[in-house]
């Protein structure tokens, strides 16, 4: 699995007023997309109410915006802010590691 | 080749679609290209040119065929694979201007990318599907899908999603070229060839001796007939070439059509007036014996009867060929400005007997040439059985094409054959051998029809010398002391007018020796007679007075009878 344990340290006495821009990358209405679309917004109304904004992209209307961010897998959540840019794939289930991956929450605290 | 495409056609009936890659030698061997709409695999190790194939295909697709193209790469960007195919020529960001080709890169970077939870790889689907309709795209590239194993940690997924990736190609009827590294003990590194098993084709870069080969080789076709072998293939400047050289087996026409030797002595020699048009001729000889002129006398004559000559030199450039050739009164400048003669200079060394072979084919089939010089295959060095099976393969396709071939070949000395000799030997219809003949501290060159298959040909050595004319044959001297040649020819042929002088001489002594005798006898001859008419002259004066005599005494009688009154 991820080799979280490489990463740098970061610092995690995050700004409460730090603003959230995801960008959720679906195709079409299937119980993975559907999936994927609930956990997030789950996850965002717990941690990081009233600043984030949810921008969900259904390739299969939008096509041609998969190149532009380098899509291959699906679901693919892409935080475009705050920097640096984040690609979290898969139908974001384990929230835990949701929240280490969008660096909410220090990856030490995660119980494998 | 045509036996294959004959062999071709009488499947066509029930054959699979194909679509034709344009790549020389690549749609004969597979009878027609890749199996139209659906993928298959390009395998090989990094460097064997894959990608190059593979953007070929799409290339020659939109430019020649009418036929659209995504280029889908997992590892280079645009930019740089427009730029490495420049070199091809090949205008790809042209064609991308024009909505011909699309070129997606795939950029996945492992670390950026956190799995939470399940995913699939629609998104590429996705990708695709829009490059294809984007531009209504028939031919499709991914190259290489593997790199995506490097991406994604969960390789059960990944695994799925290919085979789904694969069936979703067909599903859409794109001709697919998918492209793999090659594996330890696999065709691919992660075994995608399993998922994509319609046809599958190994590229090899091999270095044998410190040469590199390309080579190719159609491992699996499901559902056609196809070239077995290895094939080797060619890139350079024209492109991707392929080289299908299929033994052209011993059933080729023959005619029994003369060409000129460009040496009126040799033509003479040959009883025909020339070798046989499309036979091979070897012109074997030691270093100075005036292989290459012979050559170039053979070029030089055809061009001037208005026939194509290609040249292909190994030693010398074609200018220091042509330099050369003056000196001794063969123009092959003009022929050249003309277009009849075309030269084609490499070292040996520089590519494989496969890959020497690949582009003489290639040049034969551009220039359709009737004459072909080779010049010399001694050049090559490397095993015998290699060089032997490149030069059959290059005399089988020339007597295929009815293209009369001379090669010239170097002895090493003058008992023993050199490896290329002794290889080609069988495969040579006429062979001419140059020596010298090194006497009383001169060097004079000499040949003999080694044989000539099919030929009423002469077996005289005879002396050759390059003069400002050209090649001049002459009568060699054999005598009992062996050939003589060069001023000791002059010499044995003075003595032999001095000798003949003195025969002359002796015979005219002879004839006026006689001529005195018979003066001599006649002159007794006449003596004798007058001898004899002197007698005779006598003898009857006597017999004369005789009767005289006789005579007189009757008539003294009758007187002396009257007197005596006798008588009344």
């Amino acid at each position: 699995m991820m080799d979280e344990n490489d990463q740098p340290e970061v610092d995690f006495t995050e700004d409460p007023t730090l603003e959230h821009n995801l960008r959720l990358y679906v195709a079409g209405q299937t119980p993975k997309s559907l999936g994927a679309i609930a956990n997030l917004k789950r996850i965002c109304e717990e941690h990081l109410a009233g600043r984030y904004t949810i921008e969900v992209v259904d390739l299969l209307v939008t096509p041609q915006l998969a190149a532009g961010d380098q899509i291959v897998a699906l679901p693919t959540l892409v935080r475009r802010l705050p920097p640096p840019l984040k690609r979290i794939i898969g139908n974001l289930a384990d929230a835990e590691r949701v929240l280490v991956g969008l660096d909410i929450k220090p990856k030490a605290t995660v119980t494998k | 080749m045509t036996q294959l495409n004959e062999f071709a056609h009488s499947f066509v009936a029930h054959a699979l679609p194909k679509t034709p890659t344009g790549i020389d030698g690549f749609d004969d061997l597979t009878l027609g290209g890749l199996p139209s709409g659906r993928p298959s695999l390009f395998c090989g190790a990094a460097g064997c040119g894959k990608t190059l194939f593979a953007m070929t295909f799409l290339v020659n697709g939109a430019v020649r065929f009418g036929e659209h193209g995504v280029f889908m790469s997992f590892e280079e960007r645009a930019p740089d694979l427009a730029a490495n195919v420049v070199s091809l020529g090949y205008d790809v960001e042209r064609l991308v201007a024009e909505k011909k080709l699309i070129i997606d890169h795939v950029h996945i970077e492992r670390a950026e990318i956190e799995e939470i939870g399940e995913y699939d790889l629609e998104g590429l689907f996705v990708r695709l599907g829009h490059a294809i309709d984007t531009v209504g795209a028939k031919r499709v590239v991914l190259d290489t899908i593997e790199a995506l194993f490097s991406g994604f940690a969960d390789t059960t997924i990944l695994r799925a999603e290919l085979r789904r990736l694969f069936a979703w190609l067909k599903d859409r009827g794109v001709t697919a070229i998918i492209t793999g590294e090659r594996g330890d003990g696999q065709l691919t590194r992660y075994g995608i060839e399993e998922y994509v098993s319609d046809c599958v084709i190994l590229l090899d870069n091999r270095v044998q001796e410190q040469v590199s080969t390309r080579r190719l080789r159609v491992v699996k076709y499901r559902g056609s007939a196809h070239g077995t072998n290895e094939y080797p293939f060619l890139i350079d400047d024209e492109g991707v070439s392929v080289l299908p050289i299929t033994s052209a087996g011993l059933s080729h026409a023959v005619s029994p059509e003369p060409v000129p030797t460009g040496v009126a002595g040799l033509d003479q020699m040959l009883g025909l007036g020339g070798y046989y048009r499309g036979s091979s001729v070897l012109i074997s000889g030691l270093a100075g014996t005036g292989k290459s002129t012979f050559g170039a006398s053979f070029a030089d004559a055809a061009c001037e009867r208005g026939e194509r000559c290609l040249y292909f030199a190994f030693e010398e450039s074609p200018d220091q060929v042509m330099r050369n050739m003056l000196s001794v009164g063969i123009d092959l400048k003009r022929h050249v400005a003309a277009g009849m003669l075309r030269f084609e200079a490499a070292r040996p060394s520089l590519y494989g007997f496969e890959m020497h072979l690949a582009r003489m084919n290639r040049d034969i089939e551009r220039f359709e040439p009737s004459i072909l010089v080779v010049d010399p295959i001694s050049a090559f060095r490397g095993p015998s059985a290699e060089i032997h099976a490149t030069l059959i393969r290059l005399a089988d396709i020339c007597k295929t094409k009815g293209i009369t071939t001379l090669f010239t070949s170097l002895s090493g000395s003058k008992e023993m054959m050199t490896e290329s000799e002794r290889s080609v030997s069988s495969l040579m219809d006429t062979w001419v051998s140059l020596t010298d003949v090194e006497a009383n501290g001169e060097r004079n060159r000499v040949l003999y029809l080694l044989k000539s298959r099919g030929m009423n040909h002469s077996n005289q050595l005879r002396e050759f010398r390059l003069t400002n004319d050209g090649v001049i044959l002459i009568d060699a001297y054999i005598g009992p002391e062996g050939v003589m040649t060069g001023s000791a020819r002059l010499a044995q042929e003075a003595r032999e007018r001095d000798a003949g002088v003195a025969r002359q001489q002796e015979t005219e002594r002879l004839r006026r020796e006689l001529a005195r005798k018979r003066a001599a006898t006649e002159r007794q001859i006449a003596e004798l007679r007058a001898a004899i008419e002197v007698e005779e002259a006598e003898i009857a004066m006597l017999i004369e007075q005789e009767e005289n005599r006789e005579t007189v005494l009757g008539a003294d009688r009758e007187a002396i009878a009257t007197k005596r009154g006798a008588i009344r």
